[in-house]
């Protein structure tokens, strides 16, 4: 069975007929092939599926397309500037070292941009809890944990 | 203070596209009239296949192909081949049984190949392989390490009791002599627990078959496309490696995971031709934690024979390492060439003697994983040199400090030649950074509030920049060890490098550009990295075992070498002078002692509009090759130490500081450096606390399958490494460079556990050192 889904990624309007079982995270990479978004388990464990749903973090492995219908859904394909320039979020993890193999760094990036205005100056730990939907296998989060409190303080 | 050549932090410039969601991994690419595979796994540990029922599956929407192993064997390909002989104790040759890419007449682990299903769309190939019908007769499985040698059941039949090898290594007799008249021996048994790799990015593969040149396509998630190839082509599909490009794009992490040839993808390649289409698998996580090669899996046992000044006499090893189910490329190697050679560790004990008997179980191969074989050997020396400073009443430090090599170059009693290190160097920075002097006060504090403090040591060294291929070949290598590079430098000056080498994190695109840029003078931005495509790269044995700059960054300084070389007789040339006459610095050729000069750039575009040119005694164009084959491995070393407060009343251990002092020769960009060892330590506080293969000991089903079963470590379960480091360069390369990808995760399950078990008073705590094993530890409960 298929249903007709219609919502806003990244600023534009999309609307596809998809087979109703279809999650979020295929629909944005396999239909929208934005391939931005990355599936590290697929079972919510992991984060690098992680977007915006109404402003709010999801991993979008976890969520049927359905359920964003009519939603706006930001990607990490949507932070940066229409002229390249990266959102400071992005800035910050490159002037930090925040990624190595970059497979997280979508997740994470979009896991951290939303704790803007969630939290105020988060200390190291605070930032830690905060990301523990997360996982990174290649930094050891120090860096990571540096380039959100660098990136959170360039968003204010 | 540098902003871009060798010594600079330069940010990534790879970062930019994996920021911005550009980065392109393989899953990420969808070809023209593509089709997804799914592989039906055995969901027994050990199985006989009586027959296989594919009709139902056959019929399912979507369906394209289905192979079984019935195909794989009336096609006469071979089977995944083991890169590395090793030879018995006894002069017999290690037992390499089969490998078939599609199990034939037996399952032998939980997630073994039995078929592949090839549909439309990857959710109709999965629907179809859940009802191929497989008729399975049961059998026992051999699951432990410790017992799979005297197991009734035999994995394969040509090694009836489960023996791939009994391997020894070192001087026996002398072993034995100086423990007859050691002063005293400390002993431990130790397991060195399995793990899963866990790179975030799944394996995946995309092959597709080409009929108007008979070619093959595959990209495919991995750390050395050419050996790859090398592997896939002369020992299992019989191809012409012409005809086969093997392309691992952006690859999202590998920890040594992704350098083996596994069956996925070879039999994608094998089935494209004849579904003649595009062939897609992206592993799920749990087929990640069924099928990708596990690491470690050890049992041992070390003892220590020291003269009543706590003067090491002699160390004897024992054994048992886990092989899994089947031999992976290079599992032969790391129980044995990458683990008993580093068992010298940083000292002088005149005498060591390893046996390693390595064993086959229905479980998941165990081959190579972050460290290969030294985190292994490390762990067995540092935490027998702390168990002897307790036997001995000395200070841990002092018993490592009076027993350190001091002199190089140094040849150890297994094998080895340290050609450089200064040990006590980054035992001393490191004691300072930790503030060792002030530790007994910390403690003091720590137990006035009930709680339990622990200080703990790892002086580790490990051979990395694998290494001269005479000296492996001879050791049971069968493949060649050297890295190849090309620096093609374009008419305008600008430069594109072709390495060997591939980066799934490491960051090369940007270390590599720094070290071309400055040795040519030009910056950064004008330097582009080419790696991880058979298509476009010349040749390369690929990343692992920290060899990417000391051994593919060599080969491109040779091919730079080569490009000055050149670009001196054609700046000759136009400056009218002699070849010998001519300097070439900071992007300038000039006449020594004049004025004369002419950029870089000049001559780069004289190579190719060669219209005043010396076209009689060079030719055009400005490309060099180079191989590197090094003369040795490189021994990066340091000191790690750990500080640990326990409560005893939760088992909840906080890691109060965590130092690495690390000697990995000159630095080309310290940043990244840094970050290579953060994530190394976090992946050996992960081993050291909470990560662990377990399979059920009867059935041998795997246990941990999933992030909910499997712990690893999150942001808040590591802490702020402090980090600094020393410098001895490497005395063999030209960077003066060492590697250091596994350093951190070699140096701190030990560090670790000697703070621990220091804190609890206590000889052992096994890994992973959990809550709950913390508790029973604190609280003598068993
Ligand atoms: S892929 Fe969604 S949480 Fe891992
Ligand atoms: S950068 Fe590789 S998993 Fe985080």
């Amino acid at each position: 069975m298929s249903m007709n889904i219609t919502m806003k990624v990244n600023g534009k309007s999309v609307s596809a007929a998809v087979p109703v079982s279809t999650t979020l995270v295929e629909f944005i990479r396999e239909h929208l092939r934005l391939t931005g978004t990355h599936v590290g388990c697929n079972t919510s464990q992991c984060g690098a599926c992680t977007v915006h749903v109404n402003g709010r973090a999801v991993k979008s492995c976890n969520m049927l397309v359905a359920q964003a219908h009519g939603a706006d859904v930001m990607t990490i394909e949507g932070l940066a500037a229409a002229n390249g320039d990266m959102h400071p979020m992005q800035a910050a993890f490159k002037e930090h070292h925040g990624l190595q193999c970059g497979f997280c760094t979508p997740g994470m990036v979009m896991s951290a941009c939303e704790l803007k205005g969630k939290v105020m100056n988060p200390s190291d730990e605070e930032i830690r809890a905060c990301l523990d939907g997360n996982i990174c296998r290649c930094t050891g989060y120090q860096n990571i944990v540096t380039s959100v409190k660098a990136g959170l303080a360039a968003m204010s | 203070m540098k902003t871009d050549g060798i010594g600079a932090r330069v940010t990534r410039k790879e970062d930019h596209r994996f920021l911005t969601g550009n980065g392109q991994y393989t899953d990420d690419i969808i070809l023209p009239r593509q089709t997804y595979a799914a592989f039906v796994r055995s969901p027994h540990a050990h199985a006989t296949i009586n027959g296989i029922d594919s009709t139902a599956a056959a019929a399912m929407p979507g369906v394209v192909a289905i192979f079984t192993g019935k195909d794989i064997e009336e096609s006469k390909i071979g089977g995944l081949p083991c890169g590395w002989g090793i030879t018995s104790k006894d002069g017999t040759p290690a037992i390499e049984p089969p490998h078939p890419i599609l199990c034939i007449g037996k399952a032998r682990y939980v997630g073994d190949h039995v078929a592949v299903v090839i549909a439309e769309t990857p959710e109709q190939a999965h629907a179809a392989a859940d009802v191929m019908d497989v008729d399975y007769g049961i059998l026992p499985a051999v699951v432990s390490t410790g017992t799979a040698a005297a197991s009734k059941t035999a994995v394969h039949d040509q090694a009836p009791n489960n023996v791939c090898y009994t391997w020894g290594h070192g001087d026996e007799a002398g072993v034995k002599a100086a423990f007859e008249k050691a002063h005293h021996i400390s002993t431990l048994e130790l397991i060195n627990q399995r793990l899963a790799p866990n790179a975030m990015e799944p394996r995946a593969a995309n092959a597709s078959y080409t009929k108007h040149d008979q070619s093959y396509t595959l990209y495919v998630a991995n750390q050395n496309p050419h050996v790859e190839r090398l592997l896939m082509c002369a020992f299992v599909l019989g191809l012409p490696e012409s005809k086969v490009r093997v392309i691992a794009p952006d690859v999202g992490g590998g920890f040594g995971s992704k350098i083996f040839l596994y069956a996925e993808e070879t039999a994608l390649v094998w089935a494209s031709k004849h579904v003649g289409r595009p062939i897609k698998w992206t592993a799920d996580r749990s087929e990640a934690f069924l099928t990708d090669a596990h690491g470690r899996d050890h049992v041992t046992k070390v003892e220590l024979a020291m003269d009543a000044k706590g003067m090491f006499l002699a160390l004897r090893v024992k054994t048992i390492a886990n092989m899994g189910a089947y031999l992976s490329t290079f599992a032969s190697s790391v129980p044995t060439i990458l683990y008993a050679t580093l068992l010298a560790g940083q000292y002088k004990t005149p005498a060591v003697y390893a046996e390693v008997k390595a064993v086959f179980t229905n479980t998941a191969p165990v081959d190579a994983y972050r460290g290969a074989g030294r985190p292994e050997a490390t762990y067995v020396v540092e935490r027998i040199v702390e168990q002897a400073a307790r036997d001995m009443k000395m200070d841990p430090a002092a018993i490592r400090r009076q027993n350190f090599i001091t002199e190089f170059p140094y040849a150890t009693p297994v094998g080895l030649t340290y050609d450089t290190g200064n040990y006590a160097a980054h035992l001393d920075k490191a004691m300072q950074m930790a503030d060792v002097a002030g530790y007994p006060a910390r403690k003091a504090a720590s137990a006035a509030k009930g709680k339990k403090r622990g200080l703990g040591y790892s002086c580790y060294i490990e051979a990395c920049g694998l290494a001269p291929s005479n000296i492996a070949g001879a050791l049971g290598a069968r493949a060649g060890l050297f890295e190849a590079g090309e620096v093609r430098v374009h008419p305008t000056g600008t430069v594109t490098v072709f390495t060997g080498s591939h980066s799934h994190g490491q960051g090369h695109e940007t270390t590599f550009a720094q070290v071309v840029a400055a040795k040519l003078g030009i910056p950064v931005e004008n330097v582009e990295i080419v790696h991880g495509d058979t298509g476009r790269v010349p040749f390369g044995m690929g990343t692992y075992g920290s060899r990417s700059l000391s051994v593919g960054g060599t080969a491109i300084v040779k091919a730079v070498d080569k490009i000055i070389a050149k670009g001196k007789k054609i700046a000759a040339h136009l400056l009218e002078a002699a070849d010998t006459d001519i300097e070439f610095e900071n992007g300038v050729f000039k006449v020594a002692g004049t004025d004369k000069s002419v950029p870089f750039g000049a001559v780069s575009l004289t190579a190719y509009v060669p219209h005043n040119y010396p076209l009689d005694k060079l030719e055009p164009g400005l490309n060099e090759n180079a191989f590197y084959d090094p003369t040795n491995f490189t021994y990066p070393s340091g000191t790690y130490i750990c500080e640990v407060e326990v409560d005893p009343e939760t088992g909840k251990v906080a890691i109060e500081q965590f130092v690495a002092v690390d000697d990995f020769g000159n630095i080309v960009n310290p940043m990244i450096v840094e970050g290579q060892v953060q994530g190394g330590i976090a992946q050996g506080l992960g081993q050291a606390m909470m990560e662990g293969c377990s399979y059920d000991p009867q059935s041998g089903q795997l246990l941990t399958g999933s992030y909910m079963d499997y712990a690893m470590p999150r942001a808040s379960d590591i802490p702020n490494i402090k980090i600094s480091n020393v410098v001895t360069p490497c005395t063999h390369n030209p960077l003066g460079v060492k590697g250091c990808g596994e350093a951190g995760a070699i140096g701190s399950p030990p560090a670790y556990i000697n703070a621990l078990t220091d804190a609890l008073g206590v000889k052992d705590v096994a890994m992973p050192a959990t809550v709950e094993r913390v508790w029973r530890a604190a609280n003598n409960v068993v």
